[in-house]
Order: C-alpha cells, then structure tokens, then sequence
C-alpha cells in the first residue's frame, strides 16, 4: 500500500464530508450571514478536498483525478473520521463539531507546513490561512452560545456530549501514520492533541460547558468503517456521477 | 513565437470573474508567463483553496489565446508560495475602493478571539464610523461591513496572509 496515498485520502476525505455536510445549511441557515458564513467555509473545505485529493491521485499513478475519488468510490474506500459525518443537528451542534474539527485543524497545518513533502507542505500553507478564519467562527460561535442563554447552553451542552465521543479518532495512529512521521511528511499527532486539548480547554471553560466524563470513544472512520450517516451522504454526493457517468458541467 | 512582453499585455484584458474591476495581475493571481520554443507558458494561482473562479479565468485565457491566434499553450496552477493581499498591486487597491469594496488592511493577529475588528473606512463616504457584520461576505475573499455614519453596506477585501 502507498502511505502517502493513505494519508492523503485521509485529510482529504475529512474536508470532502464536513465541507459536504456545511453545504446542506445552504438556504437554511438561522441568519442571512451565518448562511453565508457556512457556505463559505463548506467552500474553503471543499477546496482543500479538491487540492489534496488530486494531489493522492498523483501519488497513486494510476490515472485517478480528484473528480474520480470523490464521487466513484465506495463507502469503505473513504477514510474520514466519524466525527465530520455525524449529522448536522441544530445550529449548536454544527458549531460544536466544526469547534472540535477546527481546533486540531489548525495544529495539523501548522505541522504540515514543515512537512519534507513538499506538495503537502504548500497545501498546508494556503489551507492554514482558511483553518484561522473557520476556527474564530466556530470558537466564538461555541462561547455565545454556552454563555448564552438558558437554554442555548443546554442544546449545545447536550450537543458536546453526544459527540465528544468521535473526537479521540482525531488522534488514531497506526503504521501508515508512524511511516510517514519517520519520513518527516507528516504530523506528529500526540503534539497535535495536546494543542488540540488546551484550545478546548480554553474555549469550553469560556463557554461554561463540561466535558463529559464517559469514557467511551468511537473509531473505525480511518479504517473505512463508518456510521450509518455516511451511506446517506453518498448517496446524495455520488448520485450524478452514478447515474450519468462522466458528465460534466 | 509571440513576445513575452505582448503576452502580458494580453492578459492585462483578463479580469477577476467576482471582481471586474481588477484584472488577474492587479490581483496577484497571475504570477508568471514563459515562452518556451513550443508554447505559452502562464503560472496562476488561487486565492482560497475552493476559489470557484479559478475555471473561469482559465477559461477565458484559453478563449483569449485561440482568438488572438497563440495555439499552443499551458495553464498552470500553482499552490506555492501561497497567495497573499500582499500581492494586489497599488493601483488594484486604487481601483477596488473606486468599485465600492475596501481594500485589504494589515491584521494583527486573526485568530484572537473576539478581537476588534480592523478600522476599515467607508469607501462611499470615508467615514470610518463602520462596523463588521459578518467576517464572510458575498466570496470567500471578502468580509461585510456597514458604514454607520452613511448607512452604506459594502464589502471589505479581507487580510489573508
């Protein structure tokens, strides 16, 4: 198997499915601005997708552009975290799983810009300066909201609590991962956690919100075993390309 | 084999799809045209990753170099080094107060929580009484702002670096 390949379908599937998942507020979000704000970054996500999918397409050699990884694999083919295909919930909840997606985003690119990839490294660079803009809103968003009123902090106290659980994937480290930390093409993920861990910190406390104390964690994403949710958003992202192959407009 | 020179010039006709006003060049987005013995060689690249003009401009160089008869050429785009407001040119800034959207202003430091906005001026009435709605406007370039003192709103190109 080829380890940058991997890697690279990993990072690019996260922003693929959150960016997916960002776009289905279009026209629906709370406010004109926050409508705008969610497209925006569903755009930037989508973007980034669209730079490191092509960029795995390269590295694999076998002819396969980003158009073709996007939408022509199957389920157990993407390598995204379960936490960026969970389901968009309310308003609070989008913000909560952008937080908590952002919040080791940005650790991540910092990371990457050194990577001895030098591809990786200038996709890091132009994805970083979007990851900034992304993390400000959400963090922010995440504190109005805890601090807010009665009951806005209960619906986003109870959405921290449904989906903390997903947020240890964030960290999952296996050989692909320790082989390209050796080559100095990737990031060190425990570094990155405990960046990851003092943003969290800082903006839940801000926030007067509790970190749940169960313990358990999901994972499997990385591996290609995915929650239900991701089978209904491929439906959906594959839907033209399955049923008029190779179109284009 | 056309001149390097006269190639440039051509593309001086190539403007940003979102902001007419600005041509590629004054935006930065054109970073380098070669003329090998073969062909045209132009360098772009984009200002956010998802940038969805990026097509439209490639299309209209491709449009622009079949009419004027150049046949054979190269679009390439380049991530590295990264885009920054940096790269638009005076006389782009110039020319994008003119159109009604402000110019980029250094930032400090955007990833400070509730930090103050920039001091951004009106670019109907110069007022800087204005205030930040939302830090994503109609692209994902700008910023929107309302001027407080003549009630104007308008775009603000934001600080990317």
């Amino acid at each position: 198997m080829n380890s940058l390949f991997e890697y690279l379908i990993r990072l690019g599937d996260d922003s693929l499915i959150l960016g997916h998942r960002m776009s289905e507020w279009c026209g629906h979000g709370p406010i004109l601005e926050e409508d705008i704000a969610m497209t925006n970054i569903s755009l930037d996500l989508i973007g980034q997708a669209t730079n490191l999918l092509k960029y795995a397409g390269e590295v694999e050699g076998k002819g396969r552009d980003e158009d073709e990884l996007a939408f022509l694999r199957f389920d157990r083919d993407y390598k995204n975290v379960l936490l960026v295909e969970q389901p968009n919930g309310d308003f609070g909840m989008t913000m909560m799983r952008q937080f908590l997606f952002d919040a080791y985003r940005k650790p991540l690119f910092e990371a990457l810009v050194n990577s001895s990839d030098e591809q990786l490294s200038a996709i890091a660079v132009k994805s970083l300066k979007e990851t900034k803009y992304h993390l400000k809103h959400s963090a922010e968003w995440v504190i109005r909201l805890g601090d807010g009123t009665e009951e806005s902090k209960q619906r986003v106290q109870e959405s921290l609590d449904t989906i903390w659980r997903y947020t240890d994937e964030l960290f999952f480290t296996d050989d692909i991962e320790k082989e390209l930390l050796e080559n100095g093409m990737s990031a060190d993920l425990e570094e990155i956690k405990v960046a990851w861990m003092e943003t969290v910190n800082q903006v839940l406390s801000e926030a007067t919100l509790n970190i749940p104390d169960h313990g358990w964690q999901h994972d499997g994403g990385r591996r290609g075993m995915h929650s239900e949710h991701l089978g209904y958003i491929l439906a959906e992202l594959q839907y033209m390309q399955r049923a008029y192959p190779g179109m284009e407009w | 084999m056309v001149k390097k020179n006269k190639v440039w010039e051509l593309l001086d006709q190539i403007s940003d799809p979102e902001i007419p006003v600005l041509t590629i060049r004054d935006l930065g987005i054109l970073r380098d045209v070669e003329i090998t013995e073969e062909k045209v060689v132009v360098t772009i690249t984009p200002t956010y990753s998802g940038c969805p003009a990026m097509t439209t401009i490639e299309d209209d160089i491709s449009a622009l170099f079949i009419k004027e008869g150049i046949q054979d050429f190269d679009i390439n785009l380049v991530l590295s080094p990264a885009w920054t407001t940096d790269w638009m040119s005076e006389e782009g800034r110039v020319k994008l107060r003119e159109y009604g959207i402000a110019p980029p202003e250094n930032e400090i430091d955007k990833s400070v929580l509730f930090a103050e906005p920039p001091v951004i001026s009106c670019p109907k009435c110069n007022s800087e009484d204005t205030r930040m709605v939302s830090q994503f406007g109609s692209t994902a370039c700008k910023a929107h702002y309302q001027c407080n003192k003549c009630l104007e709103p308008f775009d603000y190109f934001k600080c990317l670096k």
